[in-house]
């Protein structure tokens, strides 16, 4: 080993090795002679020293790089104090050694401490001519050495080596003074300490101001060199053909020449290679700690027993996976795969063939979910221009933001003129999610969808052409009423009309030419007016305030009107008592003169208002409704006795409508919404009819007896059938508004009824004589002339006697006649 | 002794139906739970009849189940897997908690698994009952393939929903089953006709998928769903495999790798991405022809024309199949890839592209025989004499046509005729129903003819500086001679009118006010019957004429804003 090569160390990972070496190498110098050893050491030195020679001849350029690098290599020994503090005891320790010559025992090395007497006495030998310091270093350069190399720290050994550099320089300086001379005559240049100033770690400018630098080891001031001036070291930048390679040791303030090494040294740092020149950096690899495998183990004593035998331990472990295997706890790699694979769903033949099923649970009667509706032209992505919303349509469609339902599509219609222009639709997710929903959370059910066309509803009825004759055309206007008609009346033949209004007068008409023939003024609003059945007896019923007024209009054939008057001449006498009730109900009067020639012949005073009258078939009976006569509201008087019954006892409600049987001794009562059916022979009800509306305004029987049609103020018409039940055969609503007016025709199959918006319709009303057969009801015609007036249309409908025609009379004060 | 007093709801619909608190608590299972089973089994809400008596006196609405179904889900072993989950997810939960993560692995990886094939069997007891219902699966599955991983959602759902999909296009392509086709704002639409059954789908436009706020949409569910609809739709595909002669997991005659690729891509990946480009035939398992579909049976039907119309249908529907055979068509690049080589190679077309578009291309844009290229751009540099230039619609169009259309209207640049829905019933009554002119014509070449000359008379009378109007009053003239003839008639039938009438009438004005007064009377008339109808029926009477109203005036004004544009238009040319 040489002292080069250890101190130029190549970089870390090899360094090791070095040192390996090293030990091995001070190991094997351990076990050697101590005197080889000493040998090697003295040729080291002057290999060194010889280098160093050489080193003065060779010249350098690099002479800037130089001041920093010693700035370098100052902070790396600062940063280095532990060794130097060890290198300060030891030295301390050496110290000792020269002054009292005493071998100081706590020293850690025995060979170092003799290494150390041995060099002290060579040094003491040598002339003591030079400074104090120049002394110590020389004293101290060979130990120092020594003990670099015995701990081969790398850094240090470099730091010692510049200081040696330094130091040569010094001698080089020193070369006019005889003592430098001899000093290296020996030729040890090694390494030496060169702490001499022991003013530690602190900035040198602290001293610019003293004449010294600091202290050396005895406490002695180390002076400052002659300061030179720019003059000098100008003149000595000439003169000195090393100048370039002199650095100024900060600590000593001595100038340093720097050998060839260093200098090499330094660029090579300075070029970031590795130091040491002679380092080969492409050596080939050298393998250390080879991986190749022996057969044979390297230790020379044979191997423990305990590396034969299975772990105990490991075989523990092993046990617990060969059991966590076992229990497929955990899985081997392949097997995971596999069980992955067997995860994924496999798919088979589900279904053998097409449509035949095996028997299984099958959800409870399933019903499918129905199908979107496919999309129509609106959802092209191109649709036909007519599609696309237009401003009124949007706003619509956006009004309805809350209410998504009611649009009429569920999206706008877009139009892209060309298909890489389309967007994905937004609300895609959203439709599907709701799908979903739907499939999850709809209730199902089963719902009987109609498949009619609305055409099938409307109940097939015989055409109206083949139900004729019946009133089609507006013929006649009777107009001369002031105020609204409330009540007509034809007499038997067909030839008259007379008509009751508001204006309190009774008015007699011409038929056929519409002419006024008569007007009857009476004291009140005229209600109803009928005319006498019987032919016998022309006369008129007129109901009028509370006053039922007989008229004898005198028109038509003359005798009859003469014989009629004769007959209600003479007052029929009767034994019979009325009672009290009757007496102050009704007062049979004979009319004043004045009143006789008016054409009246008797008058019935009531106790309240009489709002309706009606004769019997026969003529001779008359009925009167005082609806707020309580149990007295209704009267049936005699004509020919003169005498008046109250047929019923109790009220039974507020009465709107009396009629008498056509045929049979039977009265029919409405209250409001009830028609009862009195047998006024055996004084008992027959029948209630109920009528499942709120209020009846009127009501006519059919000349057959057999059939009652029902006028309500809730819009209804009941057609009841009083063979089949007491409820209506036939509700009609053929109204928009109250029906005030019904009537029968006498002769033909005709009904007619008229309503508050003035409007009549005529319908065809057959009545089988077969009982099994019902009735047939078929609306014909619709006449729509009157106008309203106060809500109230048409008040009086009634049939001529004997032609298919029909009047109407309503608060327009005018009677209008159809005919066909 | 007397009998016991029997209790209110325990007979009838009150103790048919169970609601869905109840139904939970019978079950003994989450409300999370319980929604998956009832997705899962197809369980579903019913209708009473009567919903008081069934929430037994309850007003309100509430869920209701048959009590059977709930006793059917009962007896279901699913149910059994599902606590298992419940078992498992609080195992992995306190396995975490205590940052145990081995167990929690171990846990993870021997996760519970719903084994769904029973009950796809037991839903669709026959294929045709699993076609019937193919719709809502195959939309949602056609969804899902596009989406992005999600939250909650496992990945293999994504990757599993892009297979089968692209599998069950592979089927209809092999057996030639696409019938219908229309590019719709929401997506392509497209209906197939399987084993007799139509099945019509929607796969949504590209870039689809828009996170969702989570009121409005709960991937959780959605994605129960389509863990059904997979395992139905692998075994839809399998059976439609099988009956083509296909292997199942598809096989492709190209393969494998070349040598180059080989050591580059891994080899399921380089098939998966073949199959995806739908360009190449499976691999049959033997050649035996598949059975076609059966001629028509002559003696079912005694109707002689629906027996001819039926074979005319067919005769259509198999010039459809091979509606593009013999043609080469190439898609640039802006043309969307998927749905067009779908389309064109279910009728027997030959397609390509740009191969760097996707994998799969057979030949490159300069080949000679190239008859069609479809593009989509408004105009092209380079440009070959020897093919078509047409844009996408034209594809869809001639589809749904069941013909090749003429290429001239959808050249590129041109500007396209509407795109018609194919999907609107064609026996509707023009005059009832609105039917665009476009479409009109497409029934009946006829009518196109007769627009154009209509059109080209129009053009003529202005020039002649005729008015518009005298071709209708012509035509209402006519009406109105024919009608009045036969009122005529009907007059003399009536003798008391008729005396009248021979007094003051006068021939001319009769003639031109009596169809009038005939089709009022006429009205009338109905309007009298329509208020005899019987009260049962008055109110969907009334609901019937309403919708027909509104039908009415829906036509109306699309004719009216149709006869608008139209009239704008020629105001722009001239």
């Amino acid at each position: 080993m040489t002292r080069k090569r250890e101190k130029r160390k190549p970089p870390k990972s090899i360094s090791v090795v070095e040192r390996h070496t090293d030990i091995d190498e001070k190991n094997e110098a351990d076990e050697e002679d101590e005197n080889v050893y000493f040998n090697t050491i003295e040729e080291e030195d002057e290999n060194s020293a010889s280098d160093s020679e050489l080193e003065d001849d060779s010249d350098g350029e690099t002479e800037k790089v130089l001041e920093d690098f010693v700035d370098e290599v100052n902070s790396e020994e600062y940063s280095d104090s532990d060794e130097h503090n060890e290198d300060d005891n030891l030295e301390s320790a050496n110290d000792n050694v020269n002054k009292a010559d005493s071998v100081d025992e706590s020293e850690s090395d025995n060979e170092l401490e003799e290494d150390d007497s041995y060099e002290s006495e060579e040094v003491s030998s040598a002339p003591e001519s030079d400074s104090d310091s120049d002394q110590e270093e020389k004293i101290k350069g060979p130990l120092k050495n020594k003990q670099l190399k015995q701990q081969s720290v790398k850094v240090n050994n470099k730091l010692s080596k510049l200081h040696q550099n330094g130091k040569n320089k010094f001698q080089n300086e020193n070369k006019e003074f005889p003592s430098g001379k001899d000093e290296y005559a020996d030729g040890d240049t090694s390494d030496e300490e060169d702490i001499r100033n022991t003013i530690g770690n602190i900035p040198m400018k602290w001293y610019d101001e003293y004449r010294h630098l600091g202290y050396d080891w005895d406490g002695n001031k180390i002076s400052k060199p002659e300061q030179t001036d720019t003059i000098d070291n100008f003149l000595r930048k000439i003169e000195d053909p090393d100048f370039w390679r002199t650095v100024k040791d900060p600590q000593t303030g001595q100038e340093v020449v720097l050998n060839e090494n260093d200098i090499e040294l330094i660029r090579r740092i300075k070029e970031q290679k590795i130091p040491d020149v002679s380092f080969d950096d492409h050596a080939p690899w050298i393998e250390w700690f080879t991986s190749e495998v022996m057969q044979m183990p390297l230790r020379k004593f044979p191997e423990h027993k305990r590396s034969f035998l299975p772990s105990r331990d490991e075989a523990k472990k092993v046990s617990k996976l060969v059991h966590a295997l076992k229990m497929s706890w955990i899985k081997s790699e392949e097997e995971r795969r596999k069980e992955k694979a067997k995860k994924e769903p496999q798919f088979y033949m589900l279904w053998q063939t097409d449509d035949q099923s095996e028997e299984m649970r099958r959800i409870h009667k399933h019903i499918p979910p129905p199908k979107r509706p496919l999309p129509g032209h609106a959802e092209s992505y191109n649709p036909p221009p007519e599609y696309l919303f237009d401003s009124r349509e949007l706003k619509q469609w956006n009004k309805h933001k809350e209410t998504p339902w009611k649009r009429k599509l569920h999206f706008v219609p877009q139009k892209y003129d060309s298909l890489r222009k389309v967007p994905a639709y937004s609300r895609f997710i959203k439709e599907r999610f709701l799908r979903c929903m739907d499939l999850y959370l709809c209730p199902r059910a089963i719902k009987m969808r109609l498949q009619v066309e609305p055409d099938d509803l409307v109940p097939k009825l015989p055409s109206p052409r083949d139900l004729q004759p019946f009133p089609t055309l507006l013929a006649i206007e009777y107009k001369g009423h002031t105020d609204m008609i409330r009540t007509i009346t034809t007499d038997k033949t067909g030839q008259y009309l007379a008509s009751g209004s508001d204006d309190c007068t009774v008015k007699v008409w011409e038929i056929n030419t519409g002419r006024c023939l008569k007007t009857f003024k009476t004291d009140a609003v005229v209600r109803t007016i009928e005319w006498c059945p019987n032919e016998k007896l022309p006369l008129i019923l007129v109901a009028s305030g509370r006053k039922v007024i007989l008229i004898n209009p005198n028109v038509g054939d003359f005798l009859q009107n003469i014989k009629a008057d004769e007959i209600l001449k003479e007052k029929p006498q009767s034994e019979v008592i009325v009672s009290d009730r009757v007496k102050t109900t009704v007062r049979w009067d004979d009319p004043t003169e004045e009143e006789y020639e008016k054409g009246f012949r008797i008058i019935l005073s009531h106790f309240k208002e009489v709002t309706q009258v009606t004769w019997h078939g026969k003529g001779d009976y008359f009925a009167s409704v005082m609806p707020d006569g309580q149990n007295r509201s209704v009267l049936v008087s005699q004509l020919s006795k003169r005498r008046s019954q109250l047929p019923f006892a109790k009220s039974k409600g507020l009465i709107q409508c009396v009629l008498f049987h056509p045929s049979r001794p039977f009265l029919f009562v409405a209250t409001q919404r009830h028609v009862r059916i009195y047998d006024l022979v055996k004084q008992a009800m027959v029948k209630k009819l109920m009528s499942n509306s709120h209020w009846i305004s009127f009501m006519a029987v059919h000349p057959g007896g057999d059939n009652l049609l029902v006028a309500t103020y809730d819009r209804k018409m009941l057609w009841f059938d009083l063979d089949l039940s007491t409820k209506p055969y036939q509700t009609l609503r053929l109204h928009g508004t109250a029906v005030r007016a019904v009537a029968y025709h006498r002769k033909y199959p005709l009904f007619a009824s008229g309503s508050d918006d003035g409007s009549m319709i005529v319908s065809h009303g057959m009545v089988y004589n077969d009982l099994l057969k019902n009735p047939l009801i078929v609306p014909l015609k619709r006449f729509q002339d009157h106008t309203t007036d106060n809500d109230f249309g048409i008040f009086a409908v009634h049939f001529h006697p004997l032609q298919p025609w029909v009047f109407s009379a309503g608060s327009d004060s005018t009677i209008k006649l159809y005919s066909n | 002794m007397v009998s016991k007093r029997k209790k209110k709801y325990s007979t009838g619909e009150g103790s048919q139906f169970i609601s869905r608190k109840q139904a939970l608590k019978k079950l003994q299972l989450t409300l999370n739970d319980f929604r998956r089973l009832c997705i899962i089994k197809g369980i579903y809400p019913r209708e009473p009849r009567n919903r008081k008596r069934a929430q037994k006196g309850d007003t309100g609405i509430k869920t209701l189940y048959h009590i059977k179904d709930i006793q059917f889900l009962m007896h279901e072993p699913i149910i059994w897997t599902l606590r298992d989950y419940k078992i498992f997810n609080r195992k992995v939960g306190r396995a975490k908690a205590v940052r145990d993560f081995k167990t929690m692995k171990k846990f993870l990886d021997n996760h519970p698994t719903l084994k769904l094939d029973h009950i796809v069997k037991e839903r669709y007891p026959t294929f045709i009952d699993a076609i019937r219902d193919l719709d809502d699966c195959l939309t949602l599955c056609f969804l899902f393939s596009t989406f992005p991983s999600l939250a909650h959602i496992p990945r293999e759902q994504f990757n599993l929903c892009r297979r089968l999909t692209i599998e069950f296009m592979h089927a209809i392509i092999e057996a030639k089953a696409l019938r219908k086709v229309f590019i719709s704002i929401k997506g392509y639409y497209y209906q197939a006709e399987i084993k007799g059954q139509t099945v019509t789908w929607i796969i949504p436009h590209h870039f689809s998928f828009e996170p969702q706020s989570k009121q409005e949409v709960d991937f959780k569910v959605m994605s129960t769903f389509v863990e059904f609809y997979l395992i139905m739709l692998g075994f839809v595909n399998y059976r439609l495999y099988h009956s083509l002669n296909l292997f199942y997991p598809p096989k492709l005659s190209i393969s494998t790798p070349n040598e180059s690729e080989k050591a580059l891509v891994d080899e399921n990946m380089f098939l998966s991405e073949r199959i995806a480009a739908l360009n190449t035939p499976l691999v049959k398992t033997s050649n035996e022809p598949v059975e076609e579909d059966i001629e028509i049976d002559t003696f079912s039907e005694n109707n002689p024309e629906k027996i001819e119309e039926a074979r005319n249908e067919a005769i259509k529907i198999k010039k459809l199949k091979t509606l593009f055979k013999g043609l080469k068509f190439f898609l640039n690049r802006e043309v969307p890839r998927e749905p067009l080589v779908f389309i064109i190679r279910c009728f027997g077309g030959e397609v390509s592209w740009d191969k760097n578009l996707f994998v799969g291309s057979t030949f490159n844009e300069d080949d000679e025989t190239i008859t069609h290229q479809v593009a989509d751009r408004p105009s092209l540099e380079k440009q070959y004499i020897s093919r078509y230039y047409v844009q996408p619609q034209w594809v869809f169009d001639s589809v749904n046509a069941k013909e090749l259309l003429p290429v001239s209207k959808y050249f590129i640049g041109e500007v396209l005729p509407p795109h018609l829905s194919p999907f609107v019933n064609n026996e509707r009554n023009p005059f009832e129903q609105y039917i665009p002119p476009e479409e009109r014509a497409l029934m009946d070449p006829a009518f196109a003819e007769e627009i154009n000359k209509k059109r080209q008379e129009k053009e003529n009378k202005q020039v002649d500086c005729i008015d518009n109007n005298d071709e209708l009053e012509h035509d209402n003239n006519e009406i109105i001679k024919t009608n009045g003839l036969e009122e005529t008639e009907v007059e003399k039938l009536d003798p008391a009118l008729d005396k009248k009438k021979k007094l003051s009438v006068a021939p001319g004005t009769i003639y031109k006010e009596e169809p009038w007064m005939q089709k009022k009377q006429e009205r009338q008339e109905y309007k009298l019957r329509e208020k005899m109808i019987k009260k049962k029926h008055r109110k969907i009477y009334r609901a019937m004429i309403r919708n027909k109203k509104d039908k009415a005036k829906e036509s109306w004004l699309l004719r009216k804003k149709r006869r608008i544009i139209d009239e704008s238009k020629k105001d722009n040319k001239t």
